[in-house]
């Protein structure tokens, strides 16, 4: 029998490969980059193991929860870290670390010939050892570490061509804007610890279903962890460093700025869920919303290929968080922004690594220099088309089932609360902006005839260390994972929310969700009255009796079935008008951009957030350092430089002083130690006899001396 | 003049020693300085062999009942050995200094003088 | 006054004696032959403290090894022929008042000490035996030792006295 508590080594596997990676990678073979695969291969294995292992449990309270005092916070407080393997951290960590083994694979390939590849592949373990420590952590404190590493991976990978300006730059301007967030999520955790005494989230979540833990504090709390999460996943207004990020290499990209990194934030919203109140789940709702449709605007205008699907994960990222928002209300919300958390790093890793080939086939990004490219790159365009259909929505592909349940979240809660309109507006916007944006790049890219013709025929299908991990992925993409909706719930990653369910449904009544004999979820209905199903209670004691109700309430069935109209129909409109414009030039794009010039100047110009960031924050803090430079040079230098002044002459009279009577003092005794010496050395006559006689008179000194004391 | 103890051997000892240390502080010639050394090793053995008879409590345990007051003349011999290293030694140095200075005087062998 | 107390004072003031001459004579001939008599002497303070094998030890090495050895090392350094080598003229004034301090100074501290004058039994059938089981049994290592002590005293003496190279 295997100790589950193996899962320790899911990140410290990585983490000794970086070590390895940072002081051997340089002399071994090929510069280390299949023994950093082969670590994540082994960790992949790991982590599927562990999968297995909890899946196995049929139970949605499957954890292997282990840990080991690191230090005394306060005396007698010992403070606990340690592992927490739930649903919901083991499907991320399969996420992770099979979408980092295969962007590993798909670098030795890629970055084939890079200067800095010995570098690259360390920093990647490095980074895939944080990413797992933090879905795997049991507590803020060390979820934060993991944040923070991940964050310097990221500013590391991103100016991985730090020669490059624009690369330098962009990895600092990465950096500074999720620190706006890290900042606001450190305060955040601050909060958490001094209300509850502890970062566990165990704690935590038992001091709020205690009510210990409540009020504004705890709002503030959720809102400021929110905030961490705006910068890391990149929500609007925190967005402006994905686009800027993707100067780093492609493989980068895929795996930190499409999967895993940036679904951090929506990890940690999933992952302190029990402790948000309805305020923080309406203000993730309607971010989350906004950014969607907001990056999907953007997304139709650029150029950079990779800029586009930049966009696209901003406005996907933003889907999810609509969901984890909406789920403080819908119970279906939760399940469906982590599925799409998971699917969508599937496809658009796929996409990315995907677009990683084409770049590498063509050596440009910019897509007015390709075109016709589907009869170069077969493979890659096979892949990239079904990961397309899976991220605009298409069934059956991965990506349709969690952004239309998603969809169909928002359109539950307009129902119940018709103020709540603009949430399935902007979602259902967005999926069609989606399907626009990425059928126009699509179209662009493989259809056509080739623009830039000496590019065309320099390109190239990629080496097979690109390929599979290309085809890993579709087939990834293809897979329905939430396709039926039984089988969707049974396999619902979610820890109960009893509580909060409780609190916020309309009617007041729902409690939780458990699961039946049959394995099929089941709403619960208030505890007191009835005992009819004492077996379906929660380990974790919130739920002592209940009634068992059926899943599908009318008003949810109805909602799914608008979405999948609303969505299907948003699929085909963008389909449509993608094909319209850029295939078949019924509509001319350039046309259309004069005629609404200002809103393309506006999209063009990304809103010109950069802009407005650069007058309301930056110009100011520049003053305010102009300020403080003035102040510095003219008061604080001029304070220094009196000061200078005074100490010179005191330094003067001190040298003075030093030179006459310390110096002579100095000397002085040098010169009789000299003296002396020259005196002594005449007792070193080289004779052993003269020698001999010393060494008796001392002995017969101390001798004497000794017997002295002791008689004495 | 009572009986002879062990003390007296010990004050025995003690005068060869000291005549051996001032042979080996006053003498030049490096052959008096090995009768001297040789002078000092015999007052240690005479010590050696006197503390041996005189001591009534065994150091080692042994099976042998005989053996059990022997370690005194043990290391006599051990001191002999090694006298019998240093002598061979001391002289080979003897006759390596005659070659190189001509003379066994070792006042005349000053070359570390300070 | 038994005659075994008579013949201990003879046997010590002849070994004193006889290291005197070895200490102070002019003659480092003389002084070879001093300590002759003194080995000789200790030899019987040997006999005279049941330390039969000592005694004969002591005879065979000293007198006969070393004190030849000694004789030997006169003659290949001596350049004249007259065979009187004499010693040079350094004060014997230092030396003798230090040792006469370190003398007062180990005398004192013998009076100190309360010291056990009964003597043990000896082994009734000499000391040969037992001696010869302790080296070979109790300090067996450092019997070992020195004879590889020995060993490389020779080597290194042979080495040392070894005809020069032509160079």
């Amino acid at each position: 029998m295997i100790d589950w508590k193996i899962a320790i080594l899911v990140p410290i596997l990585p983490a000794l490969g970086f070590f390895i990676m940072l002081f051997f990678g340089g002399r071994m073979p090929r510069k280390g980059d299949w023994f950093a695969t082969g670590i994540m291969g082994a960790t992949l294995a790991l982590s599927l193991s562990i999968f297995v292992h909890l899946f196995k449990q049929n139970s949605a309270y499957a954890t292997i929860l282990e840990s080991t005092p690191w230090f005394n916070a306060a005396p007698g407080r010992p403070f606990l870290a340690g592992i927490l393997v739930d649903n919901l951290s083991a499907l991320m960590i399969v996420m992770i670390s099979t979408i980092s083994f295969l962007v590993h694979l798909f670098s030795i390939g890629y970055m084939h010939g890079d200067v800095r590849y010995h570098r690259f592949f360390t920093v990647l373990q490095l980074f895939t050892a944080a990413m797992l420590a933090l879905v795997l952590a049991d507590n803020f404190l060390t979820l934060y570490v993991a944040w923070e590493i991940m964050g310097l991976c990221s500013y590391l990978l991103i100016g991985h061509y730090f020669d490059k300006q624009s690369a330098a730059n962009a990895s600092l301007k990465a950096f500074m804007t999720t620190r706006i967030g890290d900042v606001l999520m450190f305060v955040g955790i601050l909060i958490i610890f001094t209300q509850t005494g502890s970062f566990r989230f165990e704690n935590v979540f038992s001091a709020v279903a205690a009510g210990t833990f409540t009020g504004n504090w705890q709002m503030w709390a959720g809102l400021l962890l929110f905030g961490g999460a705006m910068g890391k996943s990149a929500q609007f207004p925190l967005h402006i460093w994905l686009p800027d990020a993707m100067e780093g290499p492609t493989p980068v990209s895929a795996l930190i700025h499409a999967a895993t990194m940036v679904a951090a934030g929506v990890f940690l919203m999933a992952r302190s869920y029990p402790m948000l109140t309805p305020e923080v789940f309406l203000v993730m709702a309607y971010v989350g919303g906004f950014t969607a449709i907001f990056a999907a605007t953007i997304g139709i205008v650029m150029d950079d290929i990779k800029k586009v699907l930049a966009y696209s994960t901003i406005s996907q990222l933003g889907y999810m968080m609509l969901g984890l928002g909406v789920g403080g209300f819908i119970f279906s919300g939760y399940t469906s922004g982590v599925y799409h958390l998971i699917t969508h790093a599937f496809f658009k890793a796929c996409l990315f690594l995907g677009s990683g080939s084409v770049i590498h086939a063509v050596h440009s990004q910019s897509m007015s220099q390709m075109g016709g490219l589907r009869r170069k790159l077969p493979i890659t365009f096979a892949t990239f088309i079904i990961a397309t259909l899976a991220l605009t929505g298409l069934p059956p592909f991965s990506g349709f089932f969690t952004k239309d349940s998603i969809i169909a979240g928002s359109i539950q809660l307009s129902g119940q609360n018709s103020a709540h309109i603009l949430l399935p507006i902007f979602s259902v916007a967005a999926a069609a902006l989606t399907s626009f944006y990425m059928f126009r790049l699509i179209i662009l890219t493989f259809f056509g005839t080739p623009r830039d013709e000496a590019k065309y025929a320099h390109a190239h299908e990629s080496p097979w260390t690109m390929a599979l991990p290309l085809m890993i992925l579709t087939a990834l993409s293809i897979w329905p994972m939430g396709g039926h909706h039984d089988w969707f719930w049974f396999r619902n990653p979610v820890p109960l929310r009893s509580e909060v369910v409780s609190r916020y449904t309309p009617e007041g009544s729902i409690l939780a969700v458990a699961h039946d004999k049959e394995q099929k979820a089941v709403f619960v209905e208030t505890p007191q009255e009835s005992h009819e199903h004492p077996e379906a209670a929660s380990p974790r004691g919130l739920i002592t009796a209940m009634k068992v109700v059926p899943i599908h309430e009318p008003e949810e069935e109805h909602a799914h079935h608008l979405a999948v109209i609303f969505s299907l129909c948003a699929f085909f409109l963008g389909l449509g008008g993608a094909y319209l414009t850029y295939s078949a030039r019924k509509i001319s794009a350039e046309a259309m951009a004069r005629r609404f010039r200002p809103v393309y100047v506006l999209l063009l110009n990304k809103y010109y957030v950069d802009e407005f960031f650069q007058i309301a924050v930056i110009r100011p803090l520049m003053r305010l350092c102009g300020l403080a430079a003035w102040l510095d040079r003219w008061v604080v230098d001029g304070a220094v430089n009196a000061t200078g002044r005074v100490t010179k002459v005191l330094s003067y009279i001190a040298g003075q002083f030093d030179r006459i009577i310390v110096d002579g003092a100095v000397n002085g005794v040098a010169n009789s130690v000299a003296g002396v010496g020259r005196n002594l050395s005449r007792l070193q006559t080289g004779r052993v006899g003269n020698y001999l006689v010393f060494i008796l008179a001392g002995v017969v000194f101390l001798g004497g001396f000794m017997f002295w004391m002791a008689v004495k | 003049m009572g009986p002879i103890g062990l003390q007296h051997y010990l004050v025995l000892g003690a005068i060869l020693f000291v005549l051996g240390v001032i042979g080996i502080v006053s003498r030049k010639n490096a052959v008096g300085i090995l009768i001297s050394i040789e002078l000092m090793l015999n007052a240690a053995n005479i010590n050696l062999i006197a503390f041996s008879r005189y001591s009534n409590k065994p150091i080692f345990p042994t099976t042998m009942p005989e053996a059990a007051y022997m370690d005194g003349q043990v290391f006599a011999i051990f001191v002999i050995i090694l006298a019998a290293c240093e002598a061979a030694v001391a002289l080979a140095i003897i006759l390596n200094l005659f070659n190189m200075f001509g003379t066994i005087e070792v006042d005349d062998a000053d070359t570390m003088r300070g | 006054m038994n005659a075994s107390t008579v013949i201990f004072w003879i046997i010590a003031v002849l070994a004193v004696g006889s290291a005197i001459v070895a200490t102070y004579a002019k003659n480092i001939v003389n002084a070879a032959f001093g300590l002759f008599f003194t080995l000789l002497a200790i030899a019987g303070v040997y006999v005279f403290l049941d330390a039969d094998f000592l005694a004969i030890t002591q005879v065979v090495v000293y007198v006969g090894g070393i004190l030849v050895l000694l004789l030997f090392g006169i003659l290949l350094t001596n350049k004249n022929i007259d065979f009187v080598t004499v010693d040079g003229s350094r004060s014997y004034l230092v030396g003798t008042l230090l040792g006469a301090a370190l003398l007062v100074m180990v005398l004192s501290i013998l009076q100190l000490a309360t010291w056990n004058n009964v003597p043990t039994a000896p082994p009734p059938g000499g000391t040969t035996a037992p001696i010869g089981y302790m080296l070979l049994k109790n300090y067996l290592l450092a019997f070992e030792f020195s004879s590889v002590t020995l060993l490389a005293a020779l080597i290194g003496a042979a080495y040392l006295v070894r005809g020069r190279d032509k160079d």
